[in-house]
This record gives C-alpha cells, sequence and structure tokens, in this order.
C-alpha cells in the first residue's frame, strides 16, 4: 500500500484549517513542526486526571504523574534505541547541547580542543564559546562544500589528541544535509574524542538506533518532533554521564544535602533539578510513540519525492538557486534557496499571503551564510503530512514573488 | 492571495534606490544590524556647517522594505537636522500604526505595513542609522 498522506493529515487538526480566509501549507516543520492529536490527547490525559509533581508525592495523583513521566521517558528511549534511564529530559535541544557544554566542559583543560563545523546552529557555537571563555578550551570548524555538506576531507587535519569532543549537526537544518556519522566517528575515536550529534533535524524523520552509530551524546528537540515547546532530550553514554557534574543545582537531583555539602543523584536525575516540565516530558513521549507508528520507509520515499517536486517546480522559475545537496541521495526534506533580486524575507512574505508557512533568513546559522556571503535562503521544512498541494501552492507563491519584487 | 503587502509604492520606493551607494568624504559613517532578520544597513552622512545634511548615501544588505525606507528617507533627508529626522521617524511610525495622527509622502506608502509588526523594524532600521549618524 502506498504512503497513506490523508490519513496522517488527519491527525493534525490545523492542517485543515483556514487562517484569514487561507489554507495552511505548512513547510516550516524546521523550526517548529505540528502536533498530532495523540500528542495533545497525552497532555491533555495527564493535565485532568494525573496532574501533580513527581518524584516525592505520595498520594495517587503523584503516582499517577510519576508513571506517566516515566513512561515518557520509556518512549523517547525507545524511539532513540537507548536503555530508559539513559534519557535525560531537558529544556530543548538547545538545553541539552547547554548540558553538555557546562558539564561535560568542565571536565575539560586549557587547552583542549572541540571541534565543529561551518554550518552548525547557532545553539551547538554559542555554547561551546561560552565555554571557551570560561575554561581555555580552543574551538575548530570544519568547512562546508559548495553543496552544503559538512567537508569531512578535513578531519585528518582538524583532529589532534587534544580534541576531545567533535559536536555536528546530524542534519543541516539549512541544506538538509545527512552526516556521514561513520567516517565521523572513526575518525574522531582514532584520537579518543567524543562524539555529540545535534538530532533536532533528524529525530522529526523517524526512530533512531543510537548505540548502531557509536556516538557518545544526542540531543533533540521536542518541538521540531511533533511534541510540545519546551522539552528535550539529551542521551548521554552512561559513564561519561556518571562522571559528569551537575548543569543545575535544585531539588530531585541530589543525593543527600546538608548545609556543608551535598551528593548528587545518579544521571538521569542529575540532570533533571526541579520540577520538571512534566506536560511537555508527556507529550514528547506520545510524539516518539506516535513516530513508532509511521511508515517511515514510506514516508522517506514520500518527502524524497516532494523535495524533487519542489526542485524541479523551482528550476522552472528562472532566477532560482538551490543551496544544499542537488540530489535526494544522504539528505532529509529541507532545502534552501534564493530567489534573484528577492530578498528572502519578501519570498516568504508573499508566501504568506498564499498561505504558505516557511522560514527565511540566516536561520540561526550566521557564519554559514557568511561562509556563502548570503543574505540568507528561504527555506522549505517538510514532514510527513505534506503533500503536493503544499509543494504547488509554494511554487505558485515563488513565480509570483519572481514576477512582482523584481 | 490575501492582503498585498507589497503595494506598487513600496516597490517603486525600492526600485527607485534613491541615494544608493557610498558617499566619497562622509561626516560620518554608521552601521546598523537587525539581528534577528539579518537586515544591515550602511549610511553614510555629509553633514554642513549647522548640522543639517548635505548629502546621504546608503548601503542596505536586506529586504525590499528595507530598501523601500531607505530609498523614501534619502529622498528627503537632505536639508535635515536630527530634529528634523525626528520629524521624519514619527512619520514612519505614524504609517505603521504605532503613532495616532496622519501620516506624509514618502512614509504614508508604508501603511501596508501596519498590519505586519514583524516586518516593521525592516521599515525602521535606516532611520534608527540616521539618528545614530547625527546623535
Amino acid at each position: 500500500m502506498s504512503f497513506d498522506v490523508a490519513a496522517i493529515r488527519g491527525q493534525f487538526p490545523i492542517l485543515s484549517e483556514i487562517i484569514d480566509g487561507l489554507p495552511v501549507h505548512y513547510l516550516d516543520n524546521g523550526a517548529s513542526a505540528q502536533t498530532p492529536l495523540a500528542v495533545m490527547d497525552a497532555v491533555r490525559h495527564y493535565e485532568t486526571t494525573g496532574r501533580a509533581n513527581v518524584l516525592r508525592g505520595v498520594h495517587r495523583l503523584a503516582e499517577r504523574a510519576t508513571e506517566s513521566y516515566e513512561n515518557a521517558r520509556a518512549q523517547v528511549a525507545t524511539f532513540l534505541g537507548v536503555p530508559t534511564m539513559e534519557v535525560v529530559f531537558t529544556g530543548g535541544c538547545t538545553a541539552a547541547i547547554n548540558l553538555v557544554a557546562f558539564s561535560y566542559g568542565s571536565l575539560l583543560k586549557p587547552g583542549d580542543r572541540i571541534l565543529l563545523s561551518e554550518l552548525e546552529h547557532h545553539s551547538n557555537i554559542v555554547p561551546w564559546q561560552l565555554l571557551r571563555s570560561r575554561a581555555g578550551i580552543e574551538l575548530d570548524m570544519l568547512p562546508v562544500t559548495t553543496d552544503g555538506r559538512i567537508d569531512l576531507s578535513a578531519l585528518p587535519r582538524l583532529l589532534t589528541p587534544k580534541t576531545k569532543l567533535v559536536s555536528l549537526a546530524h542534519v543541516s537544518n539549512v541544506t538538509g544535509a545527512l552526516l556521514d556519522v561513520r567516517t565521523v566517528v572513526e575518525s574522531a575515536k582514532a584520537v579518543g574524542a567524543k562524539v555529540m550529534l545535534d538530532g533536532a533535524q533528524r529525530a522529526p524523520h523517524g526512530p533512531l538506533d543510537l548505540p548502531s552509530l557509536g556516538i557518545d551524546f544526542y540531543a533533540v528537540a521536542g518541538h521540531k518532533a511533533y511534541g510540545p515547546n519546551g522539552i528535550g532530550a539529551l542521551w548521554g553514554r552512561p559513564e561519561l554521564m556518571e562522571a559528569m557534574p551537575p548543569f543545575m543545582g535544585g531539588g530531585s537531583m541530589i543525593g543527600r544535602v546538608t548545609l556543608a555539602e551535598t551528593t548528587w543523584a545518579p544521571s538521569p536525575r542529575r540532570f533533571e533539578a526541579g520540577t520538571p516540565p512534566i506536560g511537555p516530558a508527556i507529550g514528547l513521549g506520545a510524539a516518539c510513540a506516535w513516530m513508532e507508528t509511521l511508515d517511515w520507509a514510506g514516508a522517506h520515499d514520500h518527502e524524497m519525492a516532494l523535495v524533487q517536486r519542489l526542485m524541479d517546480g523551482l528550476q522552472e522559475i528562472d532566477g532560482t538557486q538551490l543551496f544544499g545537496p542537488a540530489s535526494l541521495q544522504n539528505r532529509y526534506p529541507v532545502v534552501s534557496f534564493m530567489l534573484d533580486g528577492v530578498h528572502p524575507h519578501d519570498v516568504a512574505q508573499t508566501l504568506d499571503s498564499f498561505g504558505v508557512a516557511v522560514r527565511a533568513g540566516h536561520h540561526c546559522a550566521q557564519p554559514l551564510m557568511d561562509r556563502f556571503d548570503l543574505d540568507g535562503t528561504t527555506r522549505v521544512s517538510m514532514a510527513p503530512y505534506n503533500d503536493n498541494g503544499d509543494i504547488d501552492a509554494l511554487l505558485a507563491g515563488v513565480a509570483h514573488a519572481a514576477k512582482t519584487l523584481r | 492571495m490575501s492582503d498585498q503587502l507589497y503595494q506598487e509604492r513600496i516597490v517603486a520606493l525600492a526600485k527607485a534606490k534613491s541615494g544608493a551607494g557610498k558617499l566619497e568624504n562622509p561626516t560620518r559613517t554608521v552601521r546598523r544590524d537587525n539581528p534577528l532578520c539579518g537586515d544591515r544597513v550602511i549610511l553614510d552622512v555629509r553633514l554642513d556647517d549647522e548640522g543639517r545634511i548635505a548629502e546621504i548615501g546608503h548601503q542596505v544588505r536586506g529586504c525590499l522594505l528595507c530598501q523601500a525606507s531607505a530609498s523614501a528617507l534619502s529622498a528627503v533627508a537632505v536639508g535635515r537636522d536630527a530634529a528634523g529626522i525626528a520629524e521624519l521617524r514619527h512619520d514612519a511610525e505614524r504609517a505603521l500604526g504605532r503613532e495616532p495622527g496622519e501620516t506624509h509622502e514618502p512614509f504614508d506608502a508604508f501603511a501596508p505595513v501596519a498590519a505586519h509588526k514583524a516586518r516593521q523594524d525592516c521599515v525602521l532600521l535606516p532611520l534608527e542609522a540616521l539618528k545614530d549618524a547625527l546623535s
């Protein structure tokens, strides 16, 4: 049976809304994906039948809340292919990367090096720059090829015995390029460096098997993976997490507190200080469980067919230029383009008047824009619920912008 | 399609590119960036002995609204001092619906932006830059 897009769309109420007289052609999934009923139902169920704080209370609502929260951890862990108690809930993907930058970073010494790339999202650059200021470490940057992939041929030059961590985007939020994780891990391990992947753009496209990747840390954004805002997840190799000091102090993350000193709870509690975002965590668990129900091979083929339709259609419009891989291999459905003589924000604004939501600008990747001397790009980022109608509406809008704005 | 932000007058202002380019011997050069969208304006001004704008040149790396605003500003800035530029700022604010009152040419062209709050800073960026240049 072919991939049933209509059945998936039916699970996302917002996609059938008419807003200001326009249909919703939502192609800004790379910024935030939409949320299926299953997620909304799970959060509502918690709020209406089991709302309480977790871990400490003995009353039945507290027990329900704790059970739901820990069940959500199990759902996220299943999605990532790791043991349940190796998953830490965070405030988001940015929070997860900051956690590693702070806690793993506190184990580093002046002169140690961290290897990033020029296409990273600011959230995988700035936390390391902050660490550099605090700890005197050095940052190195892998260059990017003209087709928007991290240039791994530079790995031998940039990896040194001083390199302690390589932190890269699993999938680029600008070009959609998929990282060749195997090559990165092999090269990093050869010099004893750990590997962290920013999975914000990969997690929304199906279950993962993190142990098979051979990496050490993985960060996920809830709201990009059909879950609520304010929640993310971090997976870390247990021996590393156990050696890391806490990121934040507070309740729930302690072993024993006296006025003289405090001992830490084991991970994941050590890294979940204070009352966690319980409802959002339950929502993320539901989102992961929902994703497990999809035919991802079919979804991927469908998404790549949309990418092809988009790329073919853009080529028909005079003055468009793709920024990113031209092929459908080793990529995910994020496509950036420029329209000669029209600023990306004006393209996006015109598209909005066609009911098409995209993102335009630097995509929190200013070093990448600087590298290619770009004002920005217009970015189309897709999810399995997108269809040909979304792409055709977008193409009509781009053609209109080309005709009227230059 | 729904409402038209890019009405003819705005597009015409952007295409006119009044004052686009660098000045040979500017009295002051200022740069203003919008960190949210990445728009960038570099303004050169040459001032006369009384602090009035004698000549203005702008380089805009930004969207059509920012280009149109820089063009509109350049068309009416010459001969004005800081107080005169502040008047233009109020005119722009009125066009955007952020202040009450009537607005005048050329900033009345930006009235369609009143309905697009997220784009209003694009219009105001050149005015911010010119304020810096005169302060």
